[in-house]
């Protein structure tokens, strides 16, 4: 089957702070922005094209109860819900890039015992972005 | 105090506390090899050390104290799996300052003491209790559990 990965959605809290991330530390090209206020739909990608990042309100389908929402955003606020895992062929410039931009560091570039080498940030929204090095 | 919840119990505002607890899990992430404490800790989020220690707890099922050794102990079972690290060494390097407590933290979490796990990763993960196998080969078997297995 030849698929390929479109779309992924990460949650935001604040779009213009992740918007912010995304775009300038990151250095993502927004392709689409839709919505207003609290309730916009951003989509972000690489410059060179490929699967796309849509930073979406979270917990917006009307069959979310008031208290699964709460849970939704408690869990995002602890930084168990969403993650996405980068590759570039430079994870310490990146870092850098990144770290200089004013981001929330988890990790600062370590080889994984595992074998990649790879950094580690939180989003404005407590996403965790992992970033490793491209073999 | 009651054994009530050390979180706020208002709704709007618990997102935002439990975002400043994941600010120093993080940094117990990112400094765990640094001298750590929790009263340091609690500083950075202008909380105090019991407060902090209460909701920690709460949040993420331990202390922040036991998440700390946690990592540490961690990472030293991935350095003392290399071979080439000493345990005195392994626990310098993730920022304990007690070598004897570090020793029996590891030991009470792997449930070795450093310089067995050191010498039993070293010869096979094979003959490591079920725990330990689960942990020294998860991490390591794209390069190196495929050769430590007997043929």
């Amino acid at each position: 089957m030849d698929l390929s990965i479109q779309h992924t959605f990460i949650p935001h809290t604040d779009p213009e702070a992740s918007l912010a991330f995304y775009r300038d530390a990151l250095g993502f090209e927004v392709t689409n922005d839709v919505g207003s206020g609290t309730m916009r739909w951003i989509t972000v990608g690489p410059p060179a094209g490929g699967s796309t990042i849509v930073l979406t309100p979270p917990s917006v389908d009307p069959g979310i109860t008031d208290q699964e929402r709460q849970t939704i955003a408690e869990l995002m606020a602890k930084g168990a819900y969403a993650a996405i895992v980068l590759a570039t062929p430079d994870v310490d410039a990146v870092f850098a890039a990144v770290e200089a931009s004013g981001a929330e560091v988890v990790q600062e570039p370590a080889d994984q015992p595992y074998g990649v080498r790879d950094c580690a940030f939180r989003d404005p929204a407590g996403a965790m972005v992992r970033i490793q090095q491209r073999s | 105090m009651s054994s009530a919840s050390a979180l706020p119990r208002d709704a709007a505002a618990r997102p935002a506390e439990l975002a400043r607890l994941r600010r120093v899990r993080d940094r117990i992430d990112r400094e765990h090899a640094q001298p750590l404490d929790v009263e340091e800790l609690a500083r950075g989020e202008h909380m105090a050390a019991g407060t902090l220690s209460r909701r920690f707890k709460e949040a993420f099922g331990e202390t922040p104290y036991s998440y700390l050794m946690t990592r540490r102990v961690e990472r030293a079972m991935a350095l003392l799996r290399r071979g080439d690290v000493t345990v005195t060494n392994a626990s310098l390097a993730v920022g304990s300052s007690s070598p004897g407590t570090f020793s029996t933290r590891f030991t009470e979490l792997v449930g070795l003491s450093p310089s067995e796990y050191r010498a039993r990763a070293a010869d096979s993960p094979v003959d490591l209790p079920t725990c330990v196998i689960k942990h020294a080969v998860r991490p390591v078997r794209n390069r190196e559990a495929a050769t430590a297995l007997p043929a």
